[in-house]
């Protein structure tokens, strides 16, 4: 399947990416190149296969439900580009 | 001791023991190597200074007790590293500094461990030349013009020109294996879930699997020693007990049954390859093993499965740079705004390609002709392991279809750069282990390396055949040092 120009534009939306017209050319020619070479799995019949869910056939660990670690608020908020005491700072988002 | 930092891993842990020099001498040895060899672009950061504290420390205190006592190791960019920048290799982190540490890196440090510096690698570990890096491409010390491939391209030339005695990488498909085989050096690739995932900047969770390059296969089952075990911190870490590589490490494999799979000849490889294949065939007879030619008749759908599921997991991966809780930030209006600026600005190409594709991929009405197939196919891919193990210890196969390429051959063209990894992606799709190591040279001297891919959680006996091929191989770096 092509990838034609407003479909890189629909999916860099949902991807919350801007891109510029020149970009989204080359984009659209990159990306429909590579969904060609993905195409090759048309070939194959997969009606009977169950999709792989698990690498390892191990089972995941549970573990107690206790607090092990927190009051580390200082340190999660270190490397924000702003914050405001002990919250992160973003543009407006309500009028 | 001018020549400390050519010495393999075990050499320098044994020498640091016997006091033939001290840590420090080892330390400023790599340092002094890695200060002249600015041109190969190897390091983001380097930690020069405190490594050298460190190694006063060590030497002070001289507690020989961990596999790596008073060993100074340089590590890929994507394990975070506790006050010091981790980047990715990605315009969107070149600010972040993590406040906490890998539990790969830490396994390192408690083993008596220290950092040397930071490793270039393609931004997000999504390429396979280094060429993605937003820190600029690395060199490979092969040739001023070649790639030293990728993801983990900055490790392969800082071992191969030595500047670190070892090092970590992290393999989503094929990132250790394929920089090795470009570089005359040791990368195995552990089965996933064999080391802990927790700390390392993530790609594509259900492929990615941090292990250990090396100058030779002694000092690898010494590295993926100390990095490997569970951890409770990574859901997906497997907890079963570590093997002693290094004691178990044996040349010894008479008995052991080799696959050779039939569709690893692929169209246009190079001659030179496919002898080297032969040749790798010939050492393992001449060590006692048996040789069974046998199929992975789905090997072709590999690569297209992967290049739907590594990006569809990559797309969701990423999602959390959005400029609010770490790294770069751009200007916008708005918060949406705000956010696709910062996107923007701070990925690079191959990186939003990926997302788009996985965003495309897992975006609604496709998911199941794209991510279900592609997840059923990996079953197909996997059975076909499953089919030949139990006949055979393990398989033997080139590492890459190609030696180093030169840099910009194929940046303008994605498939043709993913096609580099036709023979190390289907281990990943199926959790497997594999280990590249160097067996000779094409004809215009640059190294190539062979593959050999084993039951999951038998790192033990890929370790020991390639000790087998090591032995017979006689493999010499022949690299001229230009760079200084």
């Amino acid at each position: 399947m092509s990838i034609d120009k407003d479909t890189v534009k629909h999916i860099s939306k949902l991807a919350r990416i801007s891109l510029d017209d020149k970009k989204i050319e080359n984009l659209s020619k990159d990306l429909s190149s590579i969904m060609k070479f993905i195409e090759k799995l048309n070939e194959l019949n997969t009606d009977k296969t169950s999709p792989l869910t698990s690498i390892i056939n191990a089972s995941l660990k549970s573990r107690s439900d206790e607090i092990r670690d927190g009051k580390i608020r200082d340190q999660i908020l270190k490397n924000s580009p702003e914050t405001n005491k002990e919250f992160f700072v973003v543009p407006k988002v309500i009028e | 001791m001018s020549n400390i930092s050519e010495f393999s891993l075990t050499r320098i842990v044994s020498g640091i023991k016997k006091k033939d020099f001290t840590s420090e001498e080892v330390t400023r040895s790599f340092i002094n190597n890695s200060k002249k060899s600015k041109k190969l672009n190897t390091y983001i950061t380097e930690c020069f200074d405190q490594a050298i504290q460190s190694a006063k420390n060590f030497d002070k205190k001289k507690d020989y007790k961990g596999l790596l006592s008073g060993v100074p190791i340089a590590v890929k960019d994507l394990f975070c590293t506790r006050n010091v920048k981790t980047t990715a290799g990605s315009k969107i982190l070149h600010n972040f500094v993590p406040t906490y540490e890998s539990t790969i890196t830490s396994n390192l440090w408690s083993q008596g461990s220290f950092l040397l510096g930071k490793l270039n690698c393609d931004e997000f570990a999504m390429g396979s030349s280094n060429e993605t890096s937003f820190f600029g491409n690395v060199i490979n010390p092969f040739g001023q013009k070649l790639v030293p491939g990728g993801s983990s391209g900055g490790s392969a030339s800082a071992l191969a020109a030595n500047l670190t005695p070892a090092t970590i990488g992290t393999d989503t498909g094929g990132s250790i294996r394929q920089p090795a085989s470009f570089t005359g050096t040791v990368g195995l690739k552990p089965t996933y879930g064999r080391c802990s995932r927790w700390g390392i900047v993530a790609f594509a969770s259900s492929l990615d699997q941090a292990g250990p390059m090396t100058k030779n296969v002694k000092d690898c089952a010494l590295l993926l020693q100390a990095m490997s075990g569970y951890d409770p911190k990574d859901s997906t870490s497997v907890d079963i007990k570590v093997d002693n590589y290094t004691s178990k490490l044996t040349e010894k494999i008479k008995g052991l049954k080799i696959g050779i799979p039939k569709e690893y000849r692929v169209d246009n490889m190079p001659n030179e390859i496919d002898n080297l294949w032969k040749k790798g065939v010939d050492y393992l007879k001449d060590a006692g093993a048996t040789i069974k030619n046998i199929s992975l008749p789905h090997t072709i759908y590999a690569l297209p499965a992967y290049y739907i599921v590594a990006p569809a997991e990559a797309s969701s991966n990423l999602a959390r740079y959005d400029g609010v809780k770490y790294g770069h930030r751009a200007k916008g209006n708005n918060l949406v705004e705000m956010y696709e600026n910062t996107r923007s600005e701070g990925f690079g190409d191959e990186v939003k390609r990926r997302i788009l594709i996985g965003t495309y991929v897992l975006s609604s009405g496709y998911y199941d002709a794209y991510y279900l197939k592609a997840q059923k196919v990996r079953q197909l891919i996997k059975n076909d392991f499953n089919k030949a193990f139990t006949d055979v210890d393990a398989i033997l196969t080139p590492s890459t279809p190609s030696s180093a390429f030169k840099i910009g051959d194929k940046k303008d063209d994605p498939v043709s750069m993913y096609l580099n990894d036709i023979f190390t992606v289907p281990v990943n799709l199926s959790g497997l282990p594999a280990i590249s190591v160097p067996v000779g040279y094409d004809k215009n001297n640059l190294p190539l390396g062979l593959q050999l891919i084993g039951k999951a959680f038998d790192e033990q006996t890929i370790l020991n055949l390639s000790l087998a091929i090591e032995k017979r191989a006689n493999f010499n770096k022949k690299i001229k040092v230009w760079w200084n």
